[in-house]
């Protein structure tokens, strides 16, 4: 197909899930509004005043980069893995993709462009939301969209590799349960690493959540807990491993065709 | 010479069963030609293979070894170029009920590089042309089940494919719709598109097809024109509906053509291999019986599909 094509392409699966995510917006959009504006209220006006400061600065401010972190993961990782699956498991429609000429990599960009826009939206929304709580710092803004968008291409291209592995419905609940929570919950979305005995900051560093909200909490304080050069090398190379898996998935058909 | 527009070559396909290892196996050496402009189609009972061999060629399914080439194009060297060249309607409704008539349609064309400026006139027309037009702002999930058909022809035609496959298009469609839809069919072969179709009412084959191939056990076990296909039938079942009661004297006369008595005005009789039915019918009027009507026992391309499979089965 010549570029032009492969542009169409892409842009009809993109559009298509756009209208999706925009036609379910109760499912899609308010859930993790109504988390946060939680997760605000509870760190902020009910136990914030009583923790005080970490590194320095009031604990809600410290929280509010890992809240939006947390919203983008999920959103972008969820709506990949239900879109793709769904439309393999559920209509096959994922079979009106598969007998066009579109290729693997368009078919790549096309799914994980829908979840990186609805994990953007929804991390602008959380931040926004941040704002009745708390002033936003921000100390590099250009490093708060690097990390904006790396988090929400990694999480996307994870949530494509879920959908087109999945077996069943289990697959994809398993998976966001069991893995992505823990992995997220304890890469330091409430707390510093620092503030870790020395054996769980080694261990934090094997998570590559840890290492995306760092960055992203660089974007708006300052401060970090490795240097933000390591984060950005480890999440392209998530990044780059992830493309690869997702390529090599969907180009043998493993998990797709019989 | 044009390209064939199909060209299979000791086409197999073995299943992997859950713990990995070679389960079923679906294909087990098909060759098969199809020339381009033919009405081709592809008959079997469940579970023959028709289903895998469309879905490799499609690329929904991977071969286990052989060769495919559409048009010339070999599917392992491009199979996207070779898709270019396929509509396909698959077997099962995998149509998204959420989506409008009109988007699935227009949506399709997208996935083949078609931009909605071409989409949009192309999709009008064919839904005009298959009674889709005035449901074409309803959700799919509104349509009957004969709609749903027609659309999922809509959108395999919608980047006007030289290939049509068609996968038991006519499942479910009650006979009207299906007969419209055989004209449809028979139109746009007629302007060039070259058909692959399974069914499984063998009437429907019968009618359209120029050329048929019987697939039994993973194998093609008969394979050529209508008309080669229908000479492996030695004889025909005919029913006659006599004006007055069959006696035995009558029956009697008709020895050579194995008489049945179905009830006392009708009577079967197998004609072929040099017995006629004049002969017969001249026979009833000379024991004083007008013959009525006179019925086939079915279509003998049943008849042939029938003696075919059960032969290669107890082989």
């Amino acid at each position: 197909m010549p570029l032009k094509g492969l542009l169409i392409s892409f842009w009809t699966i993109v559009r298509k899930d756009l209208v999706r995510i925009f036609r379910i917006w109760p499912q899609t959009f308010l859930p993790s509004i109504v988390t946060s504006v939680l997760y605000f209220l509870i760190f902020g006006a009910f136990l914030g005043s009583r923790i005080g400061d970490l590194e320095g600065v009031p604990y809600i401010l410290f929280v509010v980069p890992g809240m939006v972190m947390l919203a983008i993961m999920m959103n972008a990782y969820n709506n990949v893995a239900f879109s793709f699956f769904s439309s393999k498991f559920f209509m096959r429609t994922i079979d009106e993709i598969l007998v066009s000429p579109t290729p693997p990599w368009v078919i790549i960009a096309g799914f994980v462009t829908g979840g990186v826009v609805r994990g953007i939206l929804i991390g602008l929304l959380v931040l926004l939301v941040s704002l009745i709580f708390t002033p936003l710092a921000l100390t590099n803004i250009l490093v708060i969209i690097a990390f904006f968008f790396l988090s929400s291409v990694i999480f996307s291209l994870a949530g494509l590799v879920n959908g087109v592995y999945a077996k069943s419905i289990d697959g994809i609940n398993i998976v966001p349960t069991f893995v992505l929570t823990p992995l997220i919950y304890l890469g330091g979305i409430f707390y510093s690493i620092n503030t870790l005995p020395g054996f769980w900051q080694i261990v934090s560093q094997f998570n590559p959540v840890f290492y995306l909200i760092d960055g992203f909490r660089y974007g708006f304080l300052g401060f970090s807990d490795v240097p933000l050069a390591l984060s950005l090398t480890v999440l392209v190379a998530l990044t780059a491993f992830l493309v690869g898996f997702a390529w090599y998935l969907l180009k043998t058909g493993l998990g797709l065709r019989q | 010479m044009s390209q064939p527009a199909l060209e299979v070559r000791d086409l197999e396909k073995t299943y992997v069963s859950e713990g990995g290892r070679p389960g079923t196996k679906a294909l087990t050496g098909v060759t098969l030609t199809i020339e381009a402009g033919d009405f081709f189609s592809l008959l079997g009972p469940n579970g023959a293979g028709k289903t895998t061999l469309i879905g490799i060629v499609t690329g929904l399914v991977r071969k286990t070894a052989g060769k495919v080439r559409v048009y010339g194009v070999d599917i392992d060297e491009d199979h996207e170029k070779a898709k270019t060249f396929i509509g396909v309607v698959p077997q099962e409704l995998n149509i998204n009920i959420f989506e409008k008539v009109f988007d699935i349609v227009v949506n399709q064309a997208g996935y083949y590089g078609i931009p909605r400026s071409a989409a949009i006139p192309r999709t009008e027309e064919l839904l005009r042309a298959l009674g889709l037009y005035e449901k074409r702002f309803d959700k799919s999930q509104t349509l009957s089940g004969g709609m749903k058909r027609r659309l999922m022809i809509a959108r395999a035609l919608v980047h006007n494919p030289r290939f049509l496959v068609l996968d038991e298009p006519t499942a479910g469609v009650d006979v009207e719709l299906r007969r419209g839809m055989w004209d449809y069919l028979q139109k746009i072969n007629k302007e060039g598109t070259t058909i692959l179709l399974t069914t499984h009412y063998l009437e429907e084959a019968e009618q359209l097809s120029k050329h048929v191939a019987i697939v039994n056990k993973g194998g093609i076990i008969a394979h050529g024109t209508m008309r080669d296909i229908l000479s492996h039938l030695k004889t025909e079942t005919i029913f006659l509906d006599l004006a007055g009661t069959i006696t035995d004297n009558a029956l009697g006369d008709l020895k050579g053509y194995h008489p049945k008595k179905i009830d006392p005005t009708t009577i079967s009789i197998e004609i072929g291999e040099g017995k006629g039915i004049s002969d017969a019918i001249v026979s009833l009027h000379g024991n004083g019986l007008q013959v009525q009507t006179v019925r086939a026992q079915s279509g003998k391309l049943e008849e042939v599909f029938v003696k075919l499979t059960k032969e290669d089965n107890a082989a």
